[in-house]
């Protein structure tokens, strides 16, 4: 933590829900009553490119961008995502990424190739990182849509917001008749 | 109350806060969700519209605003040039009730194919340009906007940035205010303009800017932050939130107003600080200006106009200028970042553009392309589109590059349904009659869906969710004069890449129309999914050549150690192109 801000970044792939996901979180910190600005690049991810989504809140937030190496977390939910944005993280910060591999379609032309060893190379990087098996978990749970809500859990171990404001948040922006699976899925994630 | 939005979502709330009554816009990224929030929430109060193009957005918005309508026309940074024809002439009649131009710029062009600077354009018209630095502001400006339009009868261009449009933060609302206007009331000597009363406009816009430069002086837009003197920073929209973090203890002179400057106000800012800069993203707008006014600053010397900017760039810009110790930034700050793969943007699975591109690589024809989801064909594997200018370029190249007559090979046009209605039935009709024999081809899945799945004239809906008369693509080319008009399904690959062959062996103009919808837009499409027989699989990769999200490379090999391919039942559409390439018949239904 900078200047008495929060610097989230969460990353993925198009279709994932990194989106939701980072819209969650900063309604959380507002509706703690902080400054919270939320910034995303997401080109044309619609098609299965790369998400990422900037997040920060504290008592003053001007820049709605993270400056580099200032991420007090990150948060993947994908391998080789985690990977490509390792490098982001503030010295002493908190790396959680979803034991979950998307394998580019690029990879079939031979040329590239997706990074089997991600796992041993984000140890090696950030020997505390989290690796998160939010697919078994949500499977336990009964709905494979629930992994980004399970993240979040795991996720809000390592921020200052209130787990009350989370699950209120959480209830109003779940989509509709899931508001009890996912209040279960926070919980899992958040005592995992 | 307050609540969390968008640049965009901030600023149709402006429009319906503040009056509001008639926006129009085509889609264009990252202005999109302006008119989308608009007709989803305040369609009761606010009339929205798609337009053909940007030009009809801004020439309806300101038939809106001559009959007494407070009204916003909306495009992204490109758009402003199809539109420019009227904004020379409309800066010159004036408006009725206040109108609003929104120009949403992209540097580091995310989705767009150049980063200019449309801040230009306010200079260029001789009207005021408003530049908001965060959601509350892009909500506030549009209230501003309207005032000063009305003030000053000129249009007002509000210029924001992808990073204003997409970014979230706080913002305080409230309930909408209206203000009362006459309808259209006859003045043709400020509506019409030809020469004689056109002229005697140009000398009232010329005194307009005059008086502008003096409200630029006391609007409260423009403010002085001071703090320490010895660093005083001139900056604007985007960049004052990036300064502000990076050189929490300098002097800002904050500009949200960036045409026409306040020049008294910053001569006496400049002559109070030590080191004057001007931080702005992409071209030196302001910083050209203050010099011309004999002021000495410094600015791209130390802020690229290369892409975006961020805390970062304009921290690297102070420490090179010796004003800043370069440990503010983080320990990790200059961290190497790992090797990974990149993951490019692909036609979706079941897009029914690969049907028609694998038949254009098939018979090897070069393509000139256009605007939408079909240029990622330029992309590898597909590789398949040659040339990418703007909006309806395509039909005019394929013909221009023939005619010239030095190249071999056939060339084709591909254009998308949206694309072609924007721009490219003018282009069609030239080549008609200048006796083009180029193939051309329309892509039509019946939305705009590169940037989200908006409705046009082809789709039978407007914004508002009506339904509507569709324009018959068919008939529009044959009312052009092409004699050769022919609809293809391209998920039909034998079929598509007969007709194809027919038509451009033809020494005469046509068109092949294609039939099938967007798989995501309106609604998403999926059937049975396909599965690839491993045993006779050879890996011979030709499925791989079609670039679909659903075909991956498996972990068996062939005895050369080739991979064999598999495919995603989940993401699987079924549209069976790959079936077709597949020369083992080793791709069947997963069903049997």
């Amino acid at each position: 933590m900078k200047n008495g801000i929060t610097n989230v970044l969460i990353v993925g792939v198009g279709g994932q829900g990194v989106l939701l996901a980072s819209e969650i979180l900063t309604e959380v910190a507002k509706v703690m009553g902080l400054d919270a600005k939320k910034s995303e690049v997401h080109g044309m991810s619609q098609r299965g490119g790369v998400v990422t989504s900037h997040i920060r809140f504290g008592e003053k937030v001007y820049s709605p961008l993270i400056p580099s190496g200032e991420s007090d977390v990150i948060l993947a939910f994908e391998l080789s995502e985690g990977l490509r944005w390792i490098h982001e993280l503030a010295e002493g910060g908190t790396f959680i990424v979803n034991d979950h591999k998307l394998v580019p379609p690029i990879t079939a032309t031979g040329k590239f190739f997706y990074p089997e060893d991600a796992i041993d190379r984000i140890k090696a990087r950030v020997p505390g990182a989290k690796l998160v098996e939010a697919t078994d978990i949500a499977r336990e749970l009964g709905n494979p849509r629930l992994v980004n809500t399970i993240l979040l859990g795991v996720m809000s171990q390592s921020i200052d917001l209130a787990e009350d404001t989370w699950l209120e948040v959480i209830k109003k922006m779940a989509p509709k008749g899931t508001a009890e699976l996912n209040r279960k899925a926070f919980l899992a994630g958040r005592s995992d | 109350m307050e609540m969390l939005l968008s640049g965009n979502e901030a600023l149709a709330r402006g429009v319906f806060e503040y009056g509001g009554e008639f926006a129009s816009a085509y889609p264009g990224t990252p202005s999109t969700e302006i008119l989308q929030v608009i007709a989803k929430f305040f369609k009761d109060d606010v009339y929205a519209e798609w337009a053909i193009n940007e030009k009809v957005a801004l020439e309806v918005a300101v038939g809106a605003s001559y009959g007494g309508a407070r009204s916003i026309a909306v495009m992204k940074h490109v758009g402003v040039n199809v539109a420019a024809d009227p904004l020379m002439s409309l800066t010159y009649t004036g408006v009725g009730a206040g109108m609003i131009i929104v120009s949403a710029d992209d540097p580091s062009l995310h989705s767009s194919q150049n980063e200019q600077d449309n801040r230009y354009y306010g200079k260029f018209a001789s009207i005021p340009v408003l530049e908001p630095s965060d959601s509350q502001e892009a909500k506030d400006f549009v209230k501003t906007s309207f005032e000063i339009s009305e003030q000053f009868d000129t249009p007002v261009f509000l210029r924001i940035t992808t990073r204003i449009s997409h970014s979230k933060g706080i913002v305080e609302i409230g309930d909408r205010e209206t203000v009362e206007h006459e309808g259209f009331e006859r003045n043709i000597t400020k509506f019409v303009m030809v020469p004689a009363y056109a002229a005697v406009r140009h000398k009232i816009v010329i005194d307009r800017l005059e008086a502008l430069k003096e409200y630029a002086e006391t609007t409260d837009l423009n403010r002085i932050e001071w703090n320490n003197k010895d660093v005083g920073i001139i900056t604007g929209s985007i960049s004052y939130q990036h300064v502000k973090e990076a050189m929490p203890d300098a002097s800002v002179l904050k500009l949200g107003m960036g045409y026409p400057l306040p020049m008294k106000k910053i001569a006496g800012f400049a002559a109070k600080v030590k080191n004057l800069f001007v931080v702005e993203e992409l071209e030196p707008f302001y910083e050209e200006q203050i010099k011309a006014a004999g002021i000495e600053v410094e600015g791209k010397k130390y802020f690229s106009n290369h892409l975006e900017l961020n805390v970062d760039r304009v921290r690297d810009g102070f420490i090179e200028a010796g004003l800043l110790d370069a440990s503010v930034k983080s320990s990790t700050a200059l961290a190497e970042p790992e090797e990974v793969l990149p993951r490019p943007p692909v036609l979706c699975s079941g897009c029914p553009h690969r049907g028609m591109m694998v038949a254009m690589k098939k018979l090897k024809l070069y393509t000139t392309g256009d605007i939408g989801c079909y240029t990622l064909g330029a992309l590898p594997p597909l590789s398949q589109i040659d040339t990418c200018l703007c909006m309806g370029a395509s039909i005019g190249h394929a013909f221009g590059i023939t005619r010239a007559g030095k190249s071999d090979g056939k060339f084709v046009s591909l254009i998308g349904d949206s694309t072609f209605l924007h721009s490219g039935i003018t282009a069609l009709a030239s080549v008609v009659y200048n006796k083009g024999n180029t193939t051309n081809i329309i892509v039509d899945n019946r939305i705009t869906a590169m940037t989200g799945g908006q409705d046009n004239p082809g789709t039978s809906r407007t914004l508002m969710g009506e339904p509507t008369n569709a324009v018959d693509l068919k008939a529009i080319c044959r009312a052009v004069g092409v004699e050769h008009v022919r609809e293809v399904d391209p998920y039909d690959l034998e079929e598509t890449i007969s007709v194809l062959k027919e038509e451009t062996e033809r020494d005469a103009c046509s068109v092949v129309i294609t039939n099938r919808p967007c798989m995501l837009f309106p609604s998403k499409i999926k059937d049975e999914p396909y599965t690839v027989i491993l045993e006779k699989c050879t890996a011979c990769g030709l499925c791989f050549g079609v670039g679909c999200p659903s075909i991956a490379a498996s972990d068996e090999k062939n005895d050369k150690g080739k991979p064999k391919a598999e495919i995603d039942p989940i993401t699987c559409t079924g549209c069976t192109i790959c079936a077709q390439v597949c020369p083992s018949g080793a791709i069947v239904p997963l069903e049997q």
